[in-house]
């Protein structure tokens, strides 16, 4: 599957990395839930890792969407909110 | 729902919306490719604004730097002629401009960060443009309107997904820049106005630099003095000391006593 990273491109990711992910997942959402900042930058850290690592650079030339879209890495939770509303995206 | 999931879903809705235009599908080709091409202008010269303002910040930290050098000078010369006073006062300055320094490394740092950023987002931006028109040709000769529909859907899925993400890192860097423009031209009017003592300002308006010119001038010709007295009256500094402790001078001493005694008769 196709990962992208806000800001910095696509990732091909193996399916059977997605329950790691998927945990590491968790852990932002519990933060971006208790508004907890201190724990969010680290678990936001951590996932974007996790995609790094096992994921290849996607080719920059194609036209394929992604499967996943994650926040970009100097976030903040108020960010990650707007990207889950309707407001504060420019589409281009 | 997790958080990539849900994400994923609002940003290709809203990327997918901003592109679904036209009537004909093929129509939506080229106004999503005209789109396309705006946008990279956009990043371009976001790219050069970010790198205007990280070249002023360069600027400013070149200038407070030597400005913190002219002030250690002043320092080393104001010691050199015993006023710890200003010495001080020219050291305080100096680590006042530390400070102003670090800030501003800190922003040029994340400057560089941006620029470097949307740089490699123009970068994938203009590849995937490059892809687009190629298939856009494609879709256009090859396919009827009715067919063409879910190939362009393919495409445009692709590209509007991309020019989301660049749109918003364009955001975010003219933010970020924008409160960094507005403290550097802060400190552009400080600069302009004297008030950090800016070096542009050439010889050395301010006080320190007007007090140790004036102690220098005065040690000059104090210098000068006894280096003349020494040559045309080696006779003063026995009749000013009376009785010199130094060997040195002892020696000298019935020499230059004699001598005028002589010269006089």
């Amino acid at each position: 599957m196709i990962v992208r990273i806000l800001g910095e491109g696509q990732y091909d990711v193996a399916d059977s990395s997605l329950d790691e992910l998927n945990r590491l997942d968790a852990e932002v959402e519990a933060a971006v839930d208790a508004d907890d900042d201190v724990a969010f930058t680290p678990a936001l850290a951590a996932l974007l890792d996790g995609v790094r690592a096992v994921g290849t650079a996607h080719d920059v030339d194609s036209l394929d969407s992604s499967d996943l879209i994650l926040p970009p890495a100097d976030a903040t939770i108020a960010e990650v909110r707007e990207l889950l509303t309707d407001e504060g995206l420019i589409p281009g | 729902m997790s958080i990539m999931k849900r994400m994923s879903l609002i940003f290709r809705s809203k990327a997918n919306k901003a592109l679904d235009k036209a009537e004909d599908p093929r129509e939506t080709l080229d106004y999503s490719y005209q789109r396309q091409l705006d946008l990279l202008t956009k990043v371009r010269r976001g790219v050069a604004d970010v790198a205007t303002s990280r070249k002023r910040v360069e600027l400013q930290v070149n200038q407070l730097e030597q400005q913190q050098a002219k002030l250690q000078g002043q320092a080393e010369k104001a010691l050199g002629v015993g006023r710890e006073d200003l010495a001080r006062e020219a050291l305080t300055r100096k680590s006042g401009l530390a400070q102003q320094i670090g800030d501003l490394k800190t922003q040029h740092a994340q400057l560089q960060g941006e620029e470097e950023k949307l740089t490699l987002a123009q970068q994938r931006l203009q590849a995937k443009v490059e892809s687009f028109r190629t298939r856009k040709e494609t879709i256009k000769a090859t396919y009827t309107a009715a067919e063409a529909q879910t190939k362009i859907g393919e495409a445009m899925s692709g590209i509007g997904e991309e020019m989301g993400d660049v749109g918003m890192a364009m955001q975010r860097a003219e933010d970020k820049t924008a409160a960094m423009q507005a403290r550097a031209g802060a400190i552009d009017e400080l600069l302009a106005s004297g008030a950090l003592d800016d070096v542009s300002q050439s010889g050395g308006g301010d006080d320190i630099a007007r007090e140790l010119d004036a102690l220098s001038s005065t040690s000059d010709v104090e210098a000068e003095l006894a280096r003349m007295k020494g040559l045309s009256a080696p006779e003063q500094p026995a009749a000013l000391e009376g009785q010199p402790a130094s060997g040195d001078i002892l020696d000298e001493q019935p020499q230059t006593q004699a001598r005028p005694a002589g010269e006089q008769s």
